[in-house]
């Protein structure tokens, strides 16, 4: 079998969440296809500053083929592109538009994939936001397979996604919540489709000891891993956590791993380590009492399935419905959504050993139900068996002609986002009809 | 923290999380979530502006000085170098287009021409000027609008918050206050129960009011020994209501036969009971095993059961002088009362 895997960065040293996601993926179907990865030059999100060489190279036995990016971000015509599909009645043409200027815009990597479409068996695209996979899903044909990496932001309610969420092969969903809301918004049911998800190479034996006297840290600690961003919701963790250390006895300090673009409160129980390699990580996570990810957005959160891995509980943002929804399926986390429950809540983990033990117990037991290496590719390889075996359905949607994509009669993405259904999706809504979808399970 | 009521074998993340809600409410109050606030943010200012209330011609007032908003249709004249010489004739707009040379001779209108072409552009831009300040002012206006329909809601929330807070203070305050009257009724219970116990090894049950709450260091002295056992009678029987164990002490009304008669039988030991000192273990006469004092209890006379009945029908005053006198109390061991509640 040969797949292709396209994702609009790629490389070690990428961290994001999705492009991460793309690697663990090409690297693990590697053992069972022929695995090729397209991307871009671009090693930044923001620009999409042509950073690498064109053309072919090697990582870890994958092959990658990169392809230069025509033009950079221009961050005011973004913006103000942004601002009208978001927030005003506009056309078709403005989100084409839109699009166009998010980038990484690489028309040579379109023509790439329609000119070689079959010569893979399927076409793996990551992150249905990008120029990459709008196009490319097109130029894929019915060999397209779409891994959506979807969040609950305005970009899911602008129209010309829906069109590719029901035209591709199938959808690899990361949770019921992205299901709930990719159907609601396109109304693909007929697609075929699974919650999969993306396991984690997480060590057997962490050594949390050791970090501790690296970093000369004592005392019960949590953790926060990744982006110290406002978009993460890092201000309020700062916050809730000055003012929970102000109000009770605790004595957890607050350590963060991770590249900051926000100043850091000056605080004695806030320490910052800046990026680390995956073996500090690791068992800077083995080392902690617990995981704290106040982030608004998330498809999937890998940083908290790899603290379920590794048996800590995880505190989380109440208003990101997938975190919730994660905890309480796998009852192995808290989550809040005011200051007083933050408070509550860490209080709780902090000071009742047991409750924490038995969260982390939960986590553990769900990461490996769910998130396990084999179960993940077992499901990727099984919906390939499923699409191979199912004739491809025809192609029905038209492109709307020249007049109809310059009519402003397309609502705000905003409006569209607010009627999409919200919360946790439990209950019938939330189990996959496939095996090994992670369901609700109470330890 | 309270320790949540789930085994450990069974988290469940939603019933933890209830557990905490309810915490937190019960800290708090009224606890409004995200959501609330921005339901409460998004009433209207109507709603809340209740006419009877507090400023009900806020409203009002605020829709008087806000008339409907109509643009005025300034009359204004577009004057161009053309305009002097047009005319909706054709023959007669050509002929004086033939003639503007010869008319030229005469006088220069181009002056003329250009001083109305500007005080006509001058007036567009003062009616655009004005039309903008207007929209400005009118913005501000609806920014006050906002800024007092906000108050107004914070106003209300804050109101609500402090009624809430009231009823807690009340609340707190009323369990305080019983809290307080039944620590001091159960220390009164204890030290009523210590002495009870130590009266009972002593076989003297009768005494222990006098035992718990009179002088110990003075053998002999019955009659205060008496007095004391009556109000210590009183004091436990205080003690006893609020912890809802013990019988307040309440003589003759709402009492059964059986209670009455095992008052008597009480106030009858407690007479022939020894002196305080003695029960308190002091260098009276030694105490005497309860067993053998029971006979004794049988050959109280009939003149002592008559006293004891006076005593009784004034239980929380101080005891008559005629028991006190009873010489019998001192030499001879203590009776066996009959077994009755700690509360009594």
């Amino acid at each position: 079998m040969k797949l292709a895997v396209v994702v609009q960065r790629y490389g070690h040293a990428i961290n994001g969440g999705a492009e991460l996601h793309a690697r663990y993926i090409a690297e693990r179907l590697a053992r069972h296809a022929q695995v090729e990865v397209l991307t871009s030059c671009a090693t930044d999100y923001i620009t999409w500053r042509n950073d690498l060489p064109e053309g072919l190279e090697q990582l870890n036995g994958v092959t990658i083929r990169r392809f230069r990016v025509k033009h950079e971000r221009d961050p005011e015509a973004f913006g103000r592109l942004q601002d009208r599909v978001f927030d005003e009645t506009h056309s078709i043409a403005d989100e084409i538009d839109w699009l166009d200027a998010e980038g990484p815009t690489s028309p040579a990597l379109i023509d790439h994939i329609a000119r070689h479409a079959g010569d893979h068996d399927f076409w793996i695209f990551f992150s249905y936001r990008y120029y990459h996979a709008y196009y490319g899903s097109r130029a894929a044909g019915p060999r397209a397979v779409l891994v959506p990496t979807a969040e609950r932001d305005e970009t899911i309610g602008l129209s010309i996604f829906a069109p590719m969420f029901r035209s591709v092969r199938a959808l690899m969903y990361n949770s019921p919540e992205e299901r709930l809301m990719i159907q609601s918004v396109s109304g693909n049911e007929s697609v075929p489709g699974v919650v999969v998800g993306v396991g984690s190479d997480v060590p057997q034996n962490p050594q949390p000891a050791r970090f501790r006297a690296k970093y000369n840290l004592r005392g019960p600690f949590a953790i926060y891993v990744g982006r110290i961003d406002e978009n993460k919701g890092c201000p309020e963790l700062f916050e809730f956590f000055q003012g929970y250390a102000k109000s009770t006895q605790g004595r957890l300090t607050l350590v963060l791993v991770g590249n900051s673009v926000l100043p850091i409160p000056k605080h004695p129980r806030i320490r910052h380590f800046g990026f680390l390699d995956d073996a500090d990580k690791f068992d800077a996570m083995a080392a902690a009492d617990l995981l704290i990810m106040p982030s608004y957005y998330e498809s999937l959160s890998m940083v908290t399935l790899e603290a379920w891995a590794l048996g800590k509980p995880a505190l989380v943002n109440a208003k990101c419905d997938v975190l919730k929804a994660q905890c309480i399926r796998s009852n192995a986390g808290l989550y809040y959504e005011s200051f007083a429950e933050f408070v509550e809540a860490l209080s709780a983990l902090e000071r009742q050993r047991w409750l924490s033990v038995s969260l982390g117990r939960n986590g553990r037991q769900f990461f490996r139900d769910h998130y396990d290496w084999s179960v993940i590719e077992r499901k990727y390889l099984d919906m390939f068996d499923r699409l191979r075996k199912e004739p491809a359905a025809a192609r029905t949607e038209h492109d709307p002609g020249w007049l109809d994509r310059r009519r402003e009669t397309i609502p705000p993405a905003r409006e569209v986002l607010a009627k999409l259904p919200k919360g946790p999706a439990l209950g019938s809504a939330g189990v996959s009809s496939n095996a090994g979808d992670p369901g609700r399970k109470r330890a | 923290m309270a320790d949540f009521t789930v085994r450990s074998d069974a988290v469940n993340v939603e019933q933890i999380m209830e557990q905490i809600r309810a915490r937190i409410r019960e800290k708090r109050g009224v606890d409004y979530t995200e959501e609330q606030i921005r339901e409460l943010a998004a009433v209207k200012l109507q709603k809340f502006l209740d006419p009877r209330g507090v400023r009900s011609d806020l409203l009002e007032q605020f829709r008087k000085t806000q008339p409907p908003y109509e643009p005025p249709q300034l009359p204004n004249f577009a004057f161009e170098d053309s305009t002097l010489f047009e005319s909706h004739r054709g023959p007669l707009r050509f002929i004086r287009r033939l003639l503007r040379p010869i008319l030229k001779l005469f006088f220069n209108p181009n002056p003329l021409i250009q001083a109305l072409h500007i005080q006509s552009k001058v007036n567009t831009m003062l009616a655009e000027r004005e039309a903008r300040l207007e929209a400005s002012r009118r913005s501000t206006e609806s920014l006050y609008y906002e800024l007092i329909h906000n108050l107004v809601l914070e106003t209300t929330r804050l109101g609500i918050e402090v009624k809430n807070l009231t009823m807690r203070v009340e609340s707190l305050s009323s369990r305080q206050d019983f809290n307080e009257r039944r620590a001091r009724a159960l220390e009164s219970a204890v030290v009523y129960k210590g002495s009870q116990g130590s009266v009972g090894s002593a076989g003297a049950q009768g005494s222990l009011g006098s035992g718990s709450l009179g002088s110990p260091g003075s053998p002999g002295s019955v009659g205060s020994a008496g007095s004391a056992g009556s109000a210590g009678s009183a004091v436990s029987g205080a003690a006893g209501a609020p912890g809802g164990q013990m019988q307040p002490p309440t003589p003759g009304a709402g009492e059964g036969p059986g209670q009455r008669s095992r008052r008597r039988r009480r106030r009858r030991g407690r007479r022939s009971g020894p002196p305080a000192a003695v029960v308190m273990g002091g260098t009276g006469s030694p105490a005497a095993p309860a067993a053998p004092a029971a006979p004794h209890a049988q050959s109280t006379t009939a003149e002592t059961v008559q006293q004891a009945i006076a005593v009784e029908s004034h239980s929380t005053e101080p005891a008559p002088a005629a028991p006190v006198s009873q010489p019998s109390v001192d030499a001879a061991p203590p009776p066996a009362p009959p077994r009755e509640p700690d509360s009594q």
